[in-house]
């Protein structure tokens, strides 16, 4: 039960398809716990390795040759700002796991920089998430997770890994950075898992 | 552990700048934080529609009193009511500490850098009072950058803290005898240069950040000792 605050009746410009929480954001708020990787297409490159320990790689151009799709998707922050309708470029996650002989439960994401965030396998495939290398027509830039960032929008955007480099995949669950800091392990919007024990 | 919304009585409002307020709340039972950390604010209208934003704790919990500072963004929801309408004794929700890397604690054991752009002071000014109030000697350095001398938060309180502050001016000539401008590199050497082995907290718009912390790895800094916090423009 909230408590009502005295003479605050707010603006009420919210989308009605917003999260409980949220707020809607034109702007593209950048969130980092540290400086932004600079890391060169050429250099970049993403290694699954599945709980086994064998390793898959692909390079940029490895990426590139890959069949790409134009997700347009709303994305919710854990900091409360959400956007909507954003436009991406990259290629389905389901078409890295096709190489990849794993029956793993969980996976832990990991980025340039030691960025480190973790999740469910079966919220990473059937068409729920990307590695996308463009944003709005234009190569993603670095502060925004270029060369390549996850984006899985069904879950707050610290799941959607800037500078991705790999996914560890495991039988067993790992939190990642900001799951052992207090946030929530699995971080779905709708349900508003902001912080642990929500 | 479950973060449960707390009811905050507001104690005091103080005004910063014209456009900004500290606000004190009474929050029983509050667990106390770490300076860096911030919490959830949750303004309720009377048919239900509620609104959530995040502000950083401007100082180390007194008891049950902590304290955050508002900063009125013109086209904001919930910033225009916390400064203009908001009175003593109103009662709003919160609640907190939210956010476990951005902090600072006595033991860390290691001299500080501040990089502050704007309202971006308000979590550095957190760790500056817990460092006075625990008799820390770790050595702080701050570098505070804001439009002028009228937009600058605790200008009086950072001279009395016993740590070094530079303060730059955007938009008017800094008291140093430097040219208006943004943060540029040569700016930085007023902090521990890279062997020093510190810590630097970076705090401000993302544009901000993003050329201070660029600049210290420039110069030489392990982007792991490199820590940063970043306010969008929209956050209302």
């Amino acid at each position: 039960m909230s408590i009502v605050t005295r003479g605050f009746r707010g603006r009420r410009d919210s989308a009605p398809d917003l999260p409980p929480g949220q707020y809607l954001t034109r702007d593209f708020p950048v969130l980092s716990a540290g400086p932004t990787p600079r890391i060169k297409q050429d250099d970049w490159q993403f290694t699954i390795t599945n709980e086994a320990g064998d390793k898959h790689t692909w390079t940029w151009r490895d990426l590139l040759a890959l069949p790409s799709e134009q997700p347009t998707v709303d994305i919710h922050c854990v900091t409360k700002w959400s956007k909507l309708q954003t436009s991406w470029q990259g290629v389905s996650l389901d078409t890295f796991f096709e190489a990849v002989d794993t029956g793993a439960d969980y996976a832990v994401v990991r980025s340039y920089g030691g960025y480190t965030t973790n999740l469910p396998v079966e919220d990473l495939v059937d068409g729920k998430a990307w590695l996308v290398y463009r944003y709005e027509g234009d190569d993603l830039h670095p502060e925004h997770g270029g060369p390549v960032r996850l984006l899985v929008p069904h879950l707050y955007f610290w799941k959607s890994a800037k500078w991705v480099k790999g996914l560890e995949l495991s039988d067993d669950e790992q939190p990642g950075f900001w799951e052992t800091l207090g946030y929530h392990n699995y971080g779905d919007p709708w349900r508003e898992q902001r912080y642990s024990g929500d | 552990m479950v973060l449960r919304w707390l009811p905050g009585k507001v104690a005091d409002i103080r005004v910063e700048t014209p456009t900004s307020r500290t606000i004190v709340f009474d929050v029983p039972d509050w667990a106390g934080h770490l300076a860096g950390q911030h919490i959830d604010v949750r303004l309720t209208a009377e048919d239900g529609y509620s609104v959530q934003r995040s502000y950083s704790l401007a100082a180390p919990a007194d008891e049950d009193r902590i304290e955050i500072l508002v900063q009125k963004v013109t086209d904001g929801e919930v910033s225009p009511f916390l400064v203009d309408d908001l009175l003593p004794d109103d009662v709003i929700e919160l609640r907190g500490p939210i956010g476990g890397w951005f902090t600072w604690e006595p033991s860390l054991g290691k001299p500080v850098s501040l990089v502050a752009g704007g309202s971006g002071i308000v979590p550095l000014m957190a760790m500056i009072r817990a460092r006075t109030q625990a008799g820390s000697d770790a050595g702080f350095k701050l570098l505070y950058s804001v439009r002028g001398p009228a937009d600058e938060y605790y200008a009086e309180e950072l001279g009395k803290h016993g740590i070094e502050v530079t303060t730059i001016y955007t938009r008017s000539e800094s008291p140093s005898g430097r040219p208006p401008g943004r943060i540029r590199p040569e700016d930085l050497s007023v902090l521990w240069p890279a062997d020093a082995g510190a810590r630097t907290y970076v705090c401000g718009p993302t544009g901000f950040v993003e050329a201070a912390a660029q600049a210290l790895v420039d110069q030489g800094h392990d982007p792991g000792t490199i820590r940063t916090e970043r306010f969008g423009p929209s956050g209302g």
